[in-house]
This record gives C-alpha cells, structure tokens and sequence, in this order.
C-alpha cells in the first residue's frame, strides 16, 4: 500500500488536478458563500459547515483563470490543513483514483508551468494527467504572491 | 497570617496527592520492587509533608514524615517490601484521608497517629511486631434503630468521631445541652423526607443537629423506615425541643433524652475519649447541613472550609461544551423562525419552553466557565510591594471586589493591562512621600483596585490618590507629538484631554523608567480592552487622583446583537456598543469638511457609510426613503453607522474566522443566523 497514492481528481477549466486523499476531509456541494469585506482576493468567503465557520477559497482566482458561475457540478472540497479547515472551490470533482508512486512524476522543471510552485507532481493514468496539487503553498497566501 | 484563602487549595490538592498515593500503593502491591512507583508515592507524600507543614498541620508533616522515612529505605533497597509495610501505608493513607475530612470540617486535623508513628519508626527500624494493632477497631455497625433506652449505650453506639465530640464538650462546657432525639414519622406518611427535612428546619432553629443515624443524605433520600436519630445540642429545654417537633404532622411521639450528664461522665471516664489503640475513626462523612450554623463555635477563631465538591475539567472540554450550547442557540433560533413561519401552536408552545432551557443551558455553562478575578488580582500585592521598593514610595493596595467572576478567556487576557495601568498609578499617578505631606496627604499612597458586576458587564477600577492628570502638561506634550493640533486643544473639554493619554505615541513619563513610560503606554491598554469588547474610561481630578475605568463583558462568547442589513449582505452589530438606532431624511444629511454628519438632540454627529467601509457592492434592492442610523459608542465618542435596514436583535453565538482570515480590519468574527447563513460581526471598536 505503501508504493501507491491515493487522489482526489477534480477539473479546473477543463484541466485535471488531484489533492492527496489524506488532506481532504470532505467534499460538499456549493452552498451560500459569504463575502469578506478586505479579505485576500482568493477568499470567495466564509461558509457555514455544520456550525463552523470556513473560509473558502476560489481556486481559479488563485491560478488567476477566468471565473466562472457556479453550477450543478460545483463542489468545495473541504482540506483539513493541520487541523485548520478550508474549502476549495472547484469546478467538479470525478473520483477518488489510487495511483502507484512510479505513475507520479516530479513537477516538469523550467518555464512549462505558470502555476508550477503550486503542485507537487504529475500523475500519469493512462492518458490522464492529474497535476497534484501542494495544498500547504497554496493556502499560504500571505507568505507568497 | 491567614491561611484561610489557601485552606480549599490545600484540601484539593491535599485530596489528590491522597489519591495518587492511594493508586500507586495499590501498584505498588501488584509490583512490589518497582522503583518508579515508590518515587511517586515518596513525592506525594513529600508534597502533602510540605504543604501540612506549611499550613502549620503538625500531625499531617509527622505522619508523612515517618512514611517517608519508610518509603527512603524501600527505595534505597535498605527494607525489604513487604505485604505488611504496604498495609502500614495504607493504614497512614486512611489516616490522612481522615485528616484532611476533619480539617476540611472546621477541625485541626489532629488525629491520635501515635501508634501509626510507632509501627512506621518499627519497621523503619525493622522491629517490626508480628501484630500491629490494627487501625480500624472493627466497629460494630450501628443499628439503624437505637431502641436502647440506656442513655450509656445511646452514647457509645453513636460514633463520634473527634470532631463532633470536640463540639458536644465546647457546647456542654457553654452551658448547652446535649439532647438524643428518636423521631418517629407516621408510616403512612407520603413525604417522610420532607418531614425530616422540617425536623432539621425547627431543630437548626432552637440549636445544632450534630449527627444523625442514618446518614442525613440517606435521611433526605428516604432511605430510613418510620423514625431517625438525631444528636442534638441547645440552650433550650426539653420541652421546647419536644415542642419544636411535635407541631410537625405526623411526627409522633418523639423520644428525646438528656445526654449531657452521659457525656460529661463518660468523658470524665475516658471511654470516649479516644485512645490511640482503639480510635473510633470512620471517615467522616461530614452531614453537611448538621453544623453549618456554627452559634457555639463563634468564639472558635477555626473557619469551617466549605467541602465543595469540585471537579477539575481540562479547559478544552469546557470550550467545546460551550461550543455545542452554541450550535443549539443557533438551531433553537432557526426552530424559532420556522415555528414563527408555520404557526403551529404546539410548535410555539414547545420552542418557548426550549428557549427557557437553552437559556439555562446557556447560564449554567457560562457560569462553569467564570472564574472569579482573584485569579488575576493575587499577583498583584507582591508586584505593588516590589514596585514601591523600588520607587521608594509608600504604596498601599486595596484589593475590593476579588470574588466577581468573569469569563475565563476574559480572565486570561486582563492581567496584562491591569499590570500596566498599576505600574502607571504607582510610577506617575503616586507621588513621593515628602511631596504627598507637603501636599497635605497621608505618607501612604492608596491605590485600589476593584472589580464590581454592572448589569451584563464587570467593571474594574483602578483609582489613586495620587497628583491626578495634568491637563496642561498633556496638551504641550499631544501638540509636540502632533496628536492634536493646537487650535483644536483649545476646545478640548478636560475629559477629551484626558483621554489623549490613550492615543498611540503618547506618554508623559518625563524620564524613562524600566516601570512605565516607553511610549507604548496606555494605547496598548486600550487595545487590548477594545479587543476584548470593552471599553475604558479615565476620571482625573488634579491633586486628588486618577481613576482607570474598564468595562468589559461577562462573556465574550454569547452576545446580544443588532442585525442590519446593507445591500443584500446581513451584518451583526454588538448591542454592547449601540446607544440608540434612529432615522433620519436624505436632505437632512449634513458636510463638515468632507465629513458627514447629522444633527442629534442639537449636537453633531459624525457619520460613517458602512457599505462604504465594508465595500459592498451596489444591489437593485428598492430602498427605504429614510436612512437608518445605528448610533454607536467608544469611550466618549460616537459615531453614527449609516445602515440600509434594522433587521432585529438576536442572540449571536461568537465564531473565529479562523487563521486564513485573520486580522481583517472592521471585522469582529462571524456568526451563524436561523437560516443558517454566515453573517459578519462588525468590530465597531476600529471603525472610529
């Protein structure tokens, strides 16, 4: 069990990524999201998860895409980051895939990704390509960016 | 000294170490040879020779002693462990235990231990006899019924332990009497323990109830037949005891008996007494009503410890227990609005009984989590005495009010400012000895600080009767630090200078001391309590003193707050911070240099968009034709929120924004609505 990673494969503007399945704790739908006055522009907002309050983050500002409506297939996946809870917004979420470690590959070294400091690796299934995402630097908005 | 306000301290801690040494004594059994337990069992017993010793309970430090001296030799492998020494311990164990239970009663705590020492000090010395007396004489159980008529017999088959016959010969020795009461209730009776509990009632009146058979708990929980014992002692007769029981229904024929001449002779013959062979110890389980009212014990300077009953909880329990009461004030709320929507009667009828317990719920929790100040205040005697060395000024502190509770998360963050306005009364406030006589004033400087409940807030003074604030000085220095300029200090009334001292950068300490005056000064005070939800005031009368007021909230958990509404967002405004709400025209709005304002009663009032401040975006909802104002106060100042609808007041339940989201301006925390929608609390303490 060791030699293989367990992800979570979501889709960002039509591109696969993956969050390692130890670090979520769950995924919801979309629900009312209220806004931060003054908050980092990545924060959608705080959302109410059965009494507790937790910010949210919307990733595709974070990887300044384009944003999008929310729709039927939208869901928050809740991270559990040492023990602080955030949601991240994506576009849909597919399952839940286990990939032996030899199917992940290190970040593409040089200029290929804009985004490359946010992800850990690249999985390869099949024809597949998840980009891993590294959830510690992308929640750390105020040491970067 | 007064030991007392340490004496709960002591028994709590005393109670622990008795049962850690309890739990390993019974490893140690299992394990005889372990080093390791008896290093445990050597320190508590260490610790409670300390503490005893401290408190000046000599027979306690004895008897610990001589265990230690037995538990050093076990260690250094110099005795051999043994059923029998592990019995010996457990023997002083008990011993302890009762002890603790006499001194948490009112008593000395001395107990015969002489015969423990003795087996302790022999088998320290390895002469240990083959037949310890045992410490327990094996008491025959007494009989529920006392039916002997033979007042000898009454008295020696009512165990008595040292306390209770200490109190009986004082109250004899004060020409009181000891009386022996059968209470017979009518079988047929419905509520035999009301009955007792009246029996007790009229007995407290004309005396002291000073043991009961059976236990007064199994009394009250009906666990007797038709009739109960009581020990009595009164200045009255006979009769009137007689009279205070039979006025009771369905007390019938109570049996009642002098037994101070039984006492007395008994006593005088020792059987008694006590000897260190035959103790009549039993743990004492303290009737807890039978001697609180201690007439005859005034002249007794003992003060009787209350044997509260305490638990100590890990604090993370108590915050999620307060978080869970918050979860059920938030669905009661959202229960609330759909009982208000559907109108089912029975629905509404059952929320309101809810509402009422929630509430308690609520009061109870809130009340676990109060400590009382104290807490905070005990350090500061000693830091007052240090500082006035230092300074070679005279310094009296009086401490008023230590018993008010507040919350602890309030609790832990006070002490700090609290230090900090000390040190300035004492530093700039006091003023050296020959300058207070040559003022006319005592030599000694009086600081007080204290601590009172106002309606839902605590308020905490610190007042001196120091050289007070000077208006003058303060202006010079707030113009040369450039806080205010010098045509607006003209029109400063003195409690605006006085509050100068509280702006950022302001500190009038002409040298710099290691006491006060860094500069970071009063601001950082002020925060602190603005950050706690409270606010603070300062009264000064030159030459005669300063006075710091701090309001802060009982709790900073639950609060009452008004919900408004800006656009199509929904904020909370703590009620604490809301003097009044009021409405007024758009062409009644008004411009002082960019500023608007609105007249109030004749006086201006600033005015602060919010959905400016709090950037919200512009809907299409239609609006009202007058705008709403939420006139809000910090210390002296107001300052009206300009505000598109007043939704209503509610209670809120407190949630962080977590880490991602901390330190946002303007924004106090969120809270979660009926509907289960987030809304933000606004800190109104950083908007003015």
């Amino acid at each position: 069990m060791d030699n293989e990673v367990q992800l979570v494969a979501c889709a960002i503007e039509g591109e696969e990524y993956a969050v390692d399945v130890g670090s979520v704790q769950e995924i919801i739908r979309i629900q009312e999201i209220t806004r931060v006055p003054h908050a980092s522009p990545y924060i959608s907002g705080v959302i109410n998860l059965r009494g507790q309050v937790i910010p949210v983050m919307d990733i595709r500002k974070r990887f300044n895409l384009p944003s999008t409506e929310y729709g039927e297939t939208t869901r928050i996946i809740i991270i559990d980051s040492n023990g602080t809870l955030v949601g991240i917004i994506v576009d849909n979420v597919s399952e839940v895939i286990r990939l032996p470690i030899q199917a992940t590959e290190a970040p593409p070294v040089g200029s290929s990704g804009i985004n490359a400091e946010f992800f850990t690796g690249i999985g390869k299934l099949g024809h597949r390509l998840l980009i891993m995402l590294d959830m510690e630097k992308i929640l750390g908005i105020n040491s970067d960016v | 000294m007064d030991m007392t306000q340490y004496l709960n301290v002591f028994l709590e801690e005393s109670r622990e170490h008795l049962q850690t040494l309890n739990e390993s004594l019974l490893e140690l059994e299992g394990s005889p040879n372990c080093k390791e337990i008896l290093d445990e069992i050597f320190r508590s017993a260490h610790t409670l020779k300390g503490m005893s010793a401290t408190m000046g309970y000599t027979d306690i430090a004895e008897l610990t002693h001589d265990m230690e001296n037995v538990l050093h030799k076990l260690r250094n492998g110099e005795l051999s462990n043994s059923g029998k020494i592990v019995d010996l311990l457990f023997k002083s164990v008990d011993m302890l235990e009762n002890m603790i239970s006499d001194i948490a009663n009112g008593g000395t705590g001395s107990l015969p231990i002489e015969s423990l020492v003795a087996d302790l000090k022999k088998c320290e010395t390895g002469t240990e006899s083959e037949n310890a007396p045992p410490l327990h004489a094996s008491n025959p159980a007494a009989s529920h019924q006392l039916s002997q008529t033979d007042p000898v017999s009454i008295v020696t088959s009512f165990e008595f332990n040292e306390y209770e016959k200490n109190l009986i010969k004082q109250a004899i020795d004060q020409e009181f009497q000891c009386y022996h009461l059968v209470v017979n209730i009518d079988p047929r009776c419905v509520m035999k323990s009301a009955r007792a509990f009246m029996v007790f009632k009229n007995m407290e009146e004309i005396g002291e109830i000073i043991k009961t058979i059976p236990l007064v708990q199994d009394i009250e929980e009906e666990k007797f037949e038709s009739s109960f014992d009581l020990i009595v002692i009164s200045r009255e007769s006979e009769e009137v005891v007689r009279k205070g029981l039979v006025t009771i229904t369905e007390v019938t024929e109570p049996e009642i008996k002098s037994i101070t001449e039984v006492f007395n002779s008994l006593d005088a013959m020792g059987n008694i007494r006590s000897s260190p062979d035959k103790p009549i110890i039993k743990p004492v389980p303290a009737a807890p009503q039978a001697v609180s009212k201690t007439n005859q014990q005034q002249s007794a300077p003992q003060v009787r410890a209350k044997a509260s009953q305490t638990v100590r909880v890990d604090t993370t329990k108590l915050d999620s227990l307060m978080n869970l009461v918050g979860e059920l004030v938030i669905n009661k709320t959202r229960l609330e609005q759909i009982g208000r929507s559907a109108q089912i009667p029975d629905l509404t009828e059952t929320m309101e009984q809810m509402d009422r317990i929630t509430t308690d719920l609520q009061n109870v929790v809130m009340k676990v989590r109060m400590v009382p100040i104290d807490n905070v205040f005990s350090r500061f005697p000693r830091m007052v005495r240090d500082l006035a060395r230092d300074l070679n000024k005279e310094i009296e502190l009086v401490i008023e009010g230590k018993e008010t509770e507040l919350d602890r998360t309030v609790i832990d963050e006070i002490g700090d400012p609290l230090v900090h306005l000390l040190r300035n009364s004492i530093d700039h406030g006091i003023e050296d000895p020959a300058e207070r006589i040559s003022a006319g004033k005592p030599e000694y400087g009086r600081v007080t600080l204290s601590a009172r409940h106002e309606g839902n807030n605590v308020v905490i003074e610190v007042k001196d009767d120091g050289k007070g604030l000077d208006p003058e000085k303060i202006i010079k220095k707030a113009i040369q630090k450039e806080l205010v300029q010098p045509e607006e200090a003209e029109a400063l009334d003195l409690q605006s200078i006085n509050r100068l001292v509280l702006l950022p950068g302001f500190s009038t300490a002409e040298k710099v001391t290691d006491v006060s005056g860094r500069g970071v000064g009063l601001d950082a005070v002020k925060n602190k309590i603005e950050a706690l939800s409270g606010s603070i005031h300062i009264e000064s009368v030159p030459g005669k003193g300063t006075r710091f007021k701090i309001q802060l909230p009982l709790t900073l958990a639950i609060i009452q707050a008004l919900l408004v509404q800006i656009e199509l967002e929904t904020y909370a405004i703590p009620l604490s911070f809301i003097a009044e709400t009021t409405s007024i025209l758009p062409e009644e709005l008004n411009k002082i240099q960019e500023q608007e304002v609105m007249l109030l009663r004749g006086g201006v009032l600033p005015l602060i968009r919010l959905n400016q401040v709090l950037e919200v975006t512009p809907s299409e909802l239609p609006k009202e034709e007058e705008i709403n104002i939420v006139i809000v106060r910090k210390g002296e100042g107001k300052v009206g929120l300009m505000v598109d609808t007043l939704v209503g007041q509610q209670e809120i339940v407190i949630k962080p924004l977590g880490k991602l989201l901390g330190n946002i301006p303007v924004i106090a925390g969120a809270t979660i609505l009926g509907n289960g929608q987030v809304s933000l609390i606004i800190d109104v303490a950083s908007l003015f």
